[in-house]
């Protein structure tokens, strides 16, 4: 199944997405197509409405209008157990290092023994070896967003969801955690990632969507947008310039 | 006042000396309790879960009753159980009326709300933090109550003993349905009444005293048992 | 599956409460006065060993525990009321009720006196006289049988105690321990069975004032609650208590029953 999918790569569309709160709108996207390997990075400004975005992709938040298809299915329940996220802040439950893996990997019904063996393998790929038993909320930003990023990846996603992992962290963790999207991305599964720091869409990014203001100002493959940018706040707003 | 502190003293002396009397009335308060707040915590748990996840109409109704069911007056429930339980009364049959059953039902009636409405507080503040984490993992909410139970089970233990101080605590209901029978419904609160009502100021103040010490001994216990987890969420805010 | 849990439940609750005292037990409705002075204490344990009968006392003012028997929450009842007890056998609640004892009020107050009654015999007089002086006078409040023969009193005594609520006359809502102990704090008088008074631990400089009046006589009924009525009355065991406490037996050990040397009830039964 995961391999059929790899082969011909997951597609996502959105169709006349629309988030009205008030008179303001927060999301207004006619159309969007998220297609061939990515990763993908969802740039902007704060309040571009880009985590809102990424909710109504993943199914978290209901939009007023429109559609998510995947795959060309319209997204439900099934489609969603395909999609995985991870939060600005990761969400750790207060419980052990591994526990927080076992905790997606019962749910998928494997065996004690083969569980075990999939945490250790998910550690060692996040480097957080031998750290089973440490209370998850006790690891420091940069292991925790991981440990987040590795549960995540335990759910075996066709499709990974972003939202700026790394904006409170330090350079070393910010690598260490672009190192791990990177990984995951080259296995096959579907990055689809905001931030607001350009260096890291120039450094991760395949595709990148610039939001503006609930709109889709720019989309493109990354080295077409950061070099020739049309719209002129975009422009702006890659030169460094601050968009508020 | 100087003849009263040498009686206090020659009271707490013959309580700390072991009398099997006065065991058996520390083991029934403690007994009575432990199961009201076993009970209560069987009924107050799921409830405040409910209240703190679900959404239905009437919800905000409920939480404000039960919040304000928190403060219910002992004698008041004590009154009620007395109707419902007593001869005359619907329950009349069961016979449960002047023992430690009835006595049990009281604090149930007493520390539910309580249970019930700081469950809720706990399990509605982690449900804010795990609402969108849980959904992304394929969670319904209803499948998110077990989870947001066992990771909230450090503060829930705080409103188990909030309950327990209610219960261990209370004199005004279970002196009506209980009786304060001497060996069968005596527990430490209806002891200290009635040697108050026998003017044995000393002597009930020494029973006080202890009273006080059971209380302190079961909160230090359960800190104990919630210290590991505590330390390490302490490392994790320094 | 639900009413699975809840069978559990019943069946946990069971357990939790069960207990161990003896299956073959009575309940007796009391007052506070044959419990705190420790007549009851004193008396229960040669009937209990005699009989194999367990005597389960709900210590409460006469007025609750006639109520808490007509409700059928007791097997006997055993008050000083005379009057409330004759129309608890008149209206069918009981079935009949036996003399068991006496003793008798006393009128106590402050050593300093502010009313100036101490050494009399006359209790109505006292009264009038703590009236007039507007003494602070701590009454029970609560429909017991000593709060019934206080208000008889002051009835002769033509004050209308019910003016002065909150004032001179406070009513303590409680029982006779409690009364006294607020007696005790604020130098009030106040009216107590002798039984209570005795036994009492906390007089402070409280006295006895008025005694010897015949009109203090306190006089102790015993009735079985009418099976008729509450078919969960334990009647056999009930009466053979009934029959004890008026019997020779028990009026022997109530005779027997001293505090500090002095006999605090009188058997009188006929």
């Amino acid at each position: 199944m995961r391999d059929l999918c790899n082969d011909t790569g997951v597609l996502i569309e959105a169709t006349g997405l629309r988030l009205v709160r008030g008179t303001k709108h927060l999301l207004d996207i006619p159309h969007l197509r998220l297609g061939g390997p990515g990763p993908t990075v969802i740039l902007g400004p704060n309040g571009a409405g880009k985590s809102l975005l990424l909710r109504c992709l993943h199914g978290l938040i209901r939009a007023d209008a429109g559609q998510v298809r995947q795959d060309g299915i319209p997204l439900d329940g099934r489609q969603r157990m395909r999609q995985a996220m991870v939060f600005q802040r990761p969400v750790l439950l207060r419980r052990s290092v591994a526990a927080n893996l076992d905790f997606v990997l019962r749910r998928q019904g494997l065996p004690r023994a083969v569980r075990r063996e999939r945490i250790a393998e998910l550690l060692e790929t996040g480097g957080l070896s031998g750290r089973e038993r440490q209370w998850a909320r006790s690891l420091s930003g940069g292991e925790a967003q991981r440990l987040a990023i590795l549960r995540a990846l335990a759910t075996e996603p066709d499709v990974l969801f972003l939202d700026e992992p790394t904006s409170a962290l330090d350079p070393g963790a910010t690598q260490a955690i672009e190192a791990l999207v990177k990984q995951a991305s080259a296995k096959g599964v579907r990055i689809v990632m905001v931030t607001h720091d350009i260096g890291q869409a120039r450094r991760l990014a395949r595709d990148v969507v610039v939001m503006i203001g609930g709109r889709i100002a720019e989309h493109g493959d990354a080295l077409h947008v950061f070099d020739n940018a049309t719209h002129g706040t975009v422009r702006r707003f890659l030169a460094g310039d601050l968009i508020f | 006042m100087q003849e009263f502190a040498q009686e206090f003293r020659d009271a707490f002396a013959l309580i700390l000396a072991g009398d099997a009397e006065l065991l058996a009335i520390v083991l029934l308060s403690l007994r009575v309790s432990l199961f009201a707040v076993f009970f209560a915590a069987v009924i107050g748990m799921p409830l405040g879960a409910a209240l703190a996840v679900g959404r239905f109409p009437g919800r905000g109704a409920l939480v404000v009753l039960v919040n304000a069911l928190m403060g219910l007056p002992p004698v008041v429930v004590g009154l009620l159980v007395y109707l419902m339980l007593s001869r005359s009364g619907p329950l009349g049959v069961l016979q449960l009326l002047y023992t430690p059953t009835a006595m049990i039902i009281a604090q149930v009636v007493l520390v539910t709300p309580i249970i019930a409405a700081l469950s809720r507080q706990v399990i509605e503040m982690l449900d804010a933090e795990y609402a969108e984490q849980m959904r992304s993992l394929g969670l319904s909410r209803f499948a998110t109550v077990p989870v947001l139970l066992w990771d909230g089970r450090i503060a829930l233990l705080t409103a188990l003993l909030a309950g327990f101080g209610r219960a261990i605590a209370e004199v005004g209901a279970v002196i009506i349905v209980g009786g304060n029978i001497n060996h069968v419904t005596r527990v430490m609160t209806t002891t200290i009444a009635l040697e108050t009502s026998k003017g044995n100021l000393a002597l009930a103040l020494a029973l006080g005293a202890v009273l006080i010490a059971i209380a302190v001994t079961v909160n230090a216990l359960v800190s104990l048992l919630g210290q590991r987890a505590e330390v390490r969420e302490a490392m994790r805010n320094a | 599956m639900f009413v699975t849990w809840i069978r559990a439940g019943a069946l946990a609750l069971a357990m939790a409460g069960a207990a161990q005292a003896a299956e073959d037990f009575i309940v007796v409705q009391s007052t506070t006065s044959t419990q705190n002075s420790g007549l009851l204490d004193h008396i229960l344990p040669a009937f209990e060993a005699e009989s194999g009968i367990e005597v389960r006392v709900v210590a409460v003012g006469t007025g609750q525990a006639i109520k808490n028997a007509t409700n059928g929450d007791g097997d006997v009842l055993l008050v000083h009321a005379k009057a409330a007890e004759e129309k608890f056998v008149a209206e069918g609640w009981g079935v009949q009720r036996f003399d068991v004892m006496y003793n008798d009020f006393v009128l106590v107050g402050p050593v300093a006196d502010p009313a100036g009654i101490k050494g009399g015999a006359d209790v109505v007089a006292a009264l009038s006289a703590i009236a007039s002086a507007q003494a602070p006078f701590a009454s029970r409040g609560d429909d017991s049988g000593t709060h019934k023969a206080e208000l008889r009193h002051w009835q002769s005594a033509g004050v209308d105690v019910a003016a002065a609520s909150g004032g001179w006359y406070r009513e303590t809502g409680s029982g006779m321990g409690a009364t006294l102990n607020l007696a005790a704090g604020m130098g009030a008088y106040a009216l107590t069975d002798r039984a209570t008074w005795i036994a009492f631990a906390n007089k402070g400089d409280l006295e006895v004032m008025v005694e010897g009046d015949d009109r203090l006589f306190n006089q102790y009924g015993v009735i079985l609650v009418n099976p008729e009525k509450h078919p969960g009355v334990k009647a056999e065991a009930g009466q053979k208590f009934i029959d004890w406490l008026i019997g020779p037996d028990g009026q022997a050990a109530i005779a027997s029953y001293t505090l500090d040397g002095q006999q605090l009830f009188f058997p009188n039964a006929r």
